[in-house]
């Protein structure tokens, strides 16, 4: 039941990461190689603030608020870039936030890493065990899904499609495409954040190695998997994904092939990431277009 | 309503457009032919600030554009389409209908969450208008189906469709109706002519002499980026530099 249960929270976890990427690659087109530095802000922002016996809402509020900062400082110049640019400039920030974390050891201990992370404690509930935990995580969960969907079902979601099938046109029809994008590549921050400050203070313990480009290309593969610019694929990637990375971890081999795990993982992910480019590029779940009728708006 | 003032642009050595000026007038249908390569296209990214301007001035309503922005020429009213129709893929037809009018509420992050029931009433008010409009030019059947799936000729039809929605005073059509059969021309043409009588004013270029001789007030010619002639269709047809142009070297 345990193994069960954290299972849920970390693909929960991975749902916010990958929801807040499906919006910036699914739906806006802004292929995003640096993601993991916001998961990693949020989750050093909010663990440092608490360990300094801050409370664990300011935490949050200013891993979202630094998340939503630094995505806002980064789209500011790259998002003027075209595509291909915008996605080593990207890259580039990831690793850049990844050195930080390292050498600036005043701050975050470097290496080290930061052991201890207190469990939160929400409005004097304090979220402790592991079956309190996964409803704070599935709490979280159905605000980023239903706050990305009011989103993306609205005429601002629809501009950023506009922009992801051709910027051009949208600029032609009066769409400030860099001003939306901007927003979009906040917004996705922002939430990433979030994804980072819970899986933090779930792990209790974080350092620079937790936020490689591996954790890029995961959730990257996620949303590629699930499907991009679905409002499902992304659920459906992670749970794929978390689960069979989760119990590989469980497996009981004996240690001398323990070690021959972690890059077998990477093999098969790689492998997958090529399969579905090759075979089947829209992902699981097919992007397909919404019905809308007069006077209410629904999905097929 | 558009004033010109010698505009000029080269690419390198080659002289795409030189000194054009000219006056268009309000709720009227300007013309400009040319042959392949005289410079028709890069007048129009001119106008509408896809491309920087080498010298000249562009007056709309009055007011100096050039310089600016083409999302910001056309939320000032000023809207063109492209030679090869650029519908958005893939999204639905009724999407690329209710994306086109000009500064929409919920376009605003803000008034996502604070103006929900505004926003709602002008979608709603949207949504009525793309689907009549739907019905008219006969995609009701294809109304949620992605615009890649379109003919061409549908395609290019949705394309005037979302400028009808835009609702912008002027509009800059680049070649509407090449490479589609002559139904679909015909409801272009019927599309561009009730346009105009809802007091639109239009910029068009054509190869179509049939397109320019029906709708047309006043055509400007170019050849290798000059104004070589202007006047009416009847004028133009038998001005012998124009037939020159198009038959010389
Ligand atoms: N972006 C560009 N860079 C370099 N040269 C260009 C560019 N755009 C146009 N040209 C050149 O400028 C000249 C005018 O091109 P333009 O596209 O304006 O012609 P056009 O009158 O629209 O022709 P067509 O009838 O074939 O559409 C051509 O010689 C073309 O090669
Ligand atoms: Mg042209």
């Amino acid at each position: 039941m345990d193994l069960f249960l954290h299972l849920c929270v970390m693909c929960l976890i991975y749902i916010i990461f990958a929801l807040s990427l499906n919006l910036e690659i699914g739906y806006t087109g802004l292929f995003n190689f640096g993601h993991v530095a916001f998961f990693g802000i949020g989750a050093y922002t909010s663990a440092l603030l608490t360990l300094h016996h801050f409370p664990f809402e300011l935490g949050l509020v200013m891993a979202l608020t630094l998340s939503g900062i630094f995505g806002f400082l980064l789209g500011l110049p790259s998002l003027r870039l075209r595509g291909d640019f915008f996605g080593i400039a990207t890259l580039g920030f990831g690793e850049m936030i990844r050195m930080v974390f390292q050498n600036e050891v005043w701050l975050t201990k470097g290496p080290m890493g930061l052991p201890g992370i207190p469990k939160p404690t929400l409005f004097s509930f304090r979220f402790a065990t592991l079956p309190q935990y996964f409803l704070l995580t599935l709490g979280f969960t159905a605000i980023t899904f239903l706050f990305l969907r009011i989103l993306i079902r609205s005429p601002f979601g629809r501009v950023l499609k506009a922009i992801r099938e051709d910027e051009i046109a949208a600029e032609a029809l009066g769409k400030n495409a860099y001003r939306f994008k901007i927003k979009s590549f906040v917004v996705g921050s922002i939430f990433a954040g979030l994804a980072g400050a819970l899986w933090g203070h779930y792990t209790t313990f974080i350092s620079p190695n937790d936020f490689t480009l591996l954790e890029t290309i995961l959730v990257l593969l996620i949303v590629v998997l699930g499907g991009k610019g679905t409002e499902w694929g992304p659920l459906l990637g992670a749970a794929l994904l978390i689960f069979f990375q989760e119990s590989l971890r469980f497996l009981r081999l004996p240690p001398e092939y323990g070690r021959y795990l972690a890059p077998l993982q990477q093999m098969i992910f790689g492998a997958l990431l090529i399969f579905m480019m090759l075979f089947r590029p829209e992902g699981l779940i097919k992007e397909r277009g919404r019905r809308v009728y007069a006077g209410t708006q629904r999905v097929e | 309503m558009l004033e010109l003032r010698g505009l000029s642009k080269a690419f390198g050595g080659i002289q795409a457009v030189v000194d054009f000026s000219a006056r268009l007038e309000k709720n009227r249908i300007t013309g400009l032919i040319g042959p392949n390569g005289s410079g028709k296209t890069t007048l129009f990214n001119l106008i509408t600030g896809f491309i920087k301007l080498d010298r000249g001035e562009v007056f709309f309503k009055k007011e100096k554009i050039d310089g600016l922005l083409p999302h910001e020429i056309a939320s000032r009213g000023l809207v063109r389409t492209f030679q090869l129709s650029r519908v958005f893929p893939r999204m639905t037809v009724l999407e690329n209908l209710l994306l086109a009018p000009q500064g929409q509420m919920g376009e605003k992050l803000w008034a996502l969450g604070l103006k929900r029931e505004r926003v709602r009433d002008e979608e709603n008010r949207n949504l009525k208008k793309a689907l009549s409009l739907i019905e008219k030019i006969g995609l009701l059947p294809l109304k949620d189906e992605f615009a890649e799936n379109l003919s061409y000729g549908q395609q290019k039809l949705l394309e005037m469709a979302r400028l009808f929605m835009a609702n912008p005073e002027m509009i800059l059509l680049d070649e509407p109706t090449a490479g589609i059969n002559p139904l679909m021309i015909r409801k272009i043409m019927d599309f561009i002519l009730t346009m105009r009588e809802m007091g639109k004013t239009f910029f068009i270029i054509e190869h179509n002499m049939d397109v320019i001789i029906e709708c047309c007030d006043w055509v400007f010619v170019l050849d290798h980026g000059e104004k070589i002639s202007e006047g009416t269709p009847e004028e133009i047809q038998n001005d012998p530099r124009v037939i020159e142009a198009y038959l010389g070297t």
